[in-house]
């Protein structure tokens, strides 16, 4: 017999109450501290601050400790406590060519000035687990060297002398703001920019794979990747001039692409770019390639209906926590729609049968 | 961080001003998608983002607040959305229709017929009803400026051909004031009718895809339908098994594992209202023993 169903606020309660024992797991071992996720988890907690749009290590620690490990949840964590905070005012465009670089590769020059340095990178260790780990208590120590003095010129920036590769209007125009205005169709660089920054991770790195793969293929080389902290300055209006607030790290990432030339361009190399924060370079480098892919119309390049150059399906599907809350809201209940489904799928039928009727009857 | 560290609301006023001004944009184009910069809830987007900030933007401390999901104050979102306000707002609320001021709203019209001084939020997927039909923003937002919508006709008169009948069911697309063709929000075509002509002001939310738009009151709202196949708010043909209804929209409940089931009224604010009025369905007098036992 049916009860009409109440008590979903207690069913809530109970499932958060539920929700937070499970988050803590066995009470026998000892309970993780943000500060070790900040330390030991630190390419997690840089994933959570990139596609969070937001640069507190602390915070996104925090997130994934309540998120129970959860990214996206973690990342949607981030967002939310993000929209609440005041806007204080507008940093300077930060120069990465002050860059103090932890990590600075290039694939296209064997050596260049500010040299190659490989910083602490998976790239060439052995995917061996590491059983030692599962019990080692001893820190790692790497020998230091002194760091490079002055700054570390762009790779890109040498081509650039030669006229080889195209170079990007320059503009003092103050970007529009992704969190603050509606993503408007067809977007400018400067809005792609900031999607893809704060895109999913997944997403981009699969969309950037296949232009690799053929799918409005542009081979690509890594012009350049580096790693590192750079200034971070405002201007005091009670001051005049700008000063320093602070340091964050970025992974920025330049691509030199093929390029035959178009009706428009003559024959030259052509730019990807990608700047993410933190270090996340596999998603600087996804970035960086499927930028290339949707400046198809500004080269004058053929669209090859592509997925990686249809902007408006890229854009608009990159937003994991967007994508994750509409995926997962048809788990709520949805029995008004299904039962008008249910009404129309009987009608249907019915007529369906009546109409075949009289042919059983012969 | 306490409550008292948010804004009356949950969001700030500068953001509140924002989703007001797209709420009067929308309000004087009527069926109109006005774009406005959803922010980010504290709730998942698909939870009812959209209808939230449309709340947040519209209630004022006397407001009283009712929530619906599926036509039920107390389906676990509604329970949740209804929370939010009465702790970041701290507004009244109300289970009762007629006693709300402010009703946000997932999947369904109140049967109890609306006032000039009620406000109807709807959460909305999905608020393109040319969506399924062309997936490109950039091209719906043309075909509604050119007031293009034969492909939307298209589609009915092709539903016709093959099942002999307009195979949409929910989410039925209507025409405002002979100009926008609009989404309800996934009610089910039943609730139609009550769109129009309403005294009430009806706003729409759709978060994640930015989306508010609006019907002022007593606003002309069609639902498209060909002349030789009218338009048919079709519902369940059953009354309440327990209020006796037979004008309210039925939700169909599975009993038992042999084919038994019941049919109750989605709105469980009207179906209380008409019990406790006396008026009883054909298992009423069975639930009550139950209840009791």
């Amino acid at each position: 017999m049916y009860v009409a169903v109440k008590g979903g606020e207690r069913a809530i309660d109970n499932a958060h109450a539920w929700l937070a024992e499970e988050r803590r797991g066995d009470t026998s071992v000892a309970e993780l501290s943000v500060a070790q996720i900040r330390e030991q988890l630190s390419l997690a907690v840089n994933r959570v601050m990139a596609e969070g749009s937001l640069y507190d290590p602390d915070l996104a620690a925090l997130a994934i400790k309540q998120a129970r490990g959860d990214l996206i949840e973690a990342i949607f964590l981030i967002r939310a406590y993000r929209t609440t905070l005041p806007r204080l005012g507008a940093s300077e465009p930060v120069k990465t060519a002050d860059m103090a670089c932890e990590r600075r590769i290039s694939a296209t020059f064997k050596d260049a000035p500010g040299g190659q340095v490989l910083g602490p990178t998976f790239d060439y260790t052995h995917r061996l687990l590491d059983f030692k780990l599962a019990a080692e208590s001893e820190a790692p120590q790497a020998s230091e060297a002194e760091p490079a003095k002055g700054q570390t010129p762009h790779i890109t920036g040498f081509l650039n002398r030669e006229g080889l590769i195209q170079s990007e209007p320059e503009s003092d125009e103050t970007p529009p703001d992704l969190t603050r205005e509606p993503m408007e169709l067809p977007a400018d660089r400067a809005l792609r920019l900031q999607s893809l920054s704060r895109g999913d991770e997944g997403f981009i790195l699969s969309m950037a794979y296949s232009t690799q793969r053929g799918y409005a293929r542009n081979h690509a080389f890594v012009g350049e990747l580096r790693i590192g902290s750079v200034p971070v300055e405002m201007e005091v209006p009670e001051l005049g001039f700008a000063i320093e607030i602070g340091e964050i790290t970025l992974t920025e990432c330049e691509t030199v692409n093929q390029f035959t030339g178009s009706k428009t361009e003559p024959p030259q190399f052509t730019r990807g770019y990608g700047l993410v924060f933190g270090q996340t370079e596999r998603k600087a480098i996804s970035m960086a390639l499927v930028d290339r892919a949707l400046r198809w119309n500004e080269l004058g390049e053929e669209d090859q209906g592509a997925p990686a150059q249809d902007e408006e399906f890229v854009l608009m599907h990159a937003d994991n926590i967007q994508a994750t809350g509409f995926l997962e809201h048809i788990k709520l209940p949805h029995y008004v729609d299904f039962q008008s489904e249910l009404e129309l799928v009987r009608k249907l039928r019915r007529e369906a049968e009546t109409q075949s009727m009289p042919e059983v009857a012969e | 961080m306490t409550d008292q560290a948010y804004n009356f609301a949950y969001l700030d006023e500068q953001t509140k001003r924002m989703i007001r001004r797209a709420i009067l944009k929308g309000l004087a184009i009527p069926g109109y998608q006005v774009p406005f910069a959803s922010r980010e809830m504290p709730m998942p987007y698909g939870w009812g983002t959209g209808g939230v900030q449309v709340s947040a933007a519209t209630l004022t401390p006397e407001d009283t607040f009712k929530v619906i999901d599926q036509g039920a104050d107390d389906t676990t979102n509604a329970v949740s959305i209804r929370k939010f306000f009465q702790r970041t707002a701290g507004v009244a609320t109300t289970e009762e229709t007629d006693k709300a001021t402010v009703i946000q709203t997932r999947h369904r019209i109140p049967e109890t017929p609306l006032g000039e001084d009620q406000v109807l939020v709807y959460q909305v997927p999905i608020p393109e009803p040319l969506r399924f039909l062309e997936p490109r923003e950039t091209e719906t937002r043309k075909m509604h400026s050119l007031e293009e919508y034969g492909l939307m006709h298209v589609k009915l008169y092709e539903d016709i051909s093959q099942h002999g009948a307009i195979a949409t069911s929910y989410a039925y697309p209507v025409k405002v004031e002979g100009r926008y063709v609009m989404d309800p929000s996934p009610i089910p075509k039943f609730d139609n009718p009550k769109m129009a002509d309403c005294p009430a002001i009806q706003l729409f939310g759709a978060g994640r895809e930015q989306r508010i738009y609006a019907l002022p009151p007593y606003t002309k709202v069609v639902s498209l339908d060909f002349e030789d196949h009218p338009f048919d708010p079709s519902k369940a043909d059953h009354a309440c098994d327990l209020c006796g209804a037979g004008e309210s929209y039925l939700d169909e409940v599975i009993t038992d594992d042999a084919g038994g089931r019941m049919f109750v009224c989605s709105d469980t604010d009207y179906c209380r209202a008409r019990r406790e009025a006396g008026h009883l369905g054909a298992q009423a007098a069975v639930m009550e023993e139950e209840a009791g036992a």
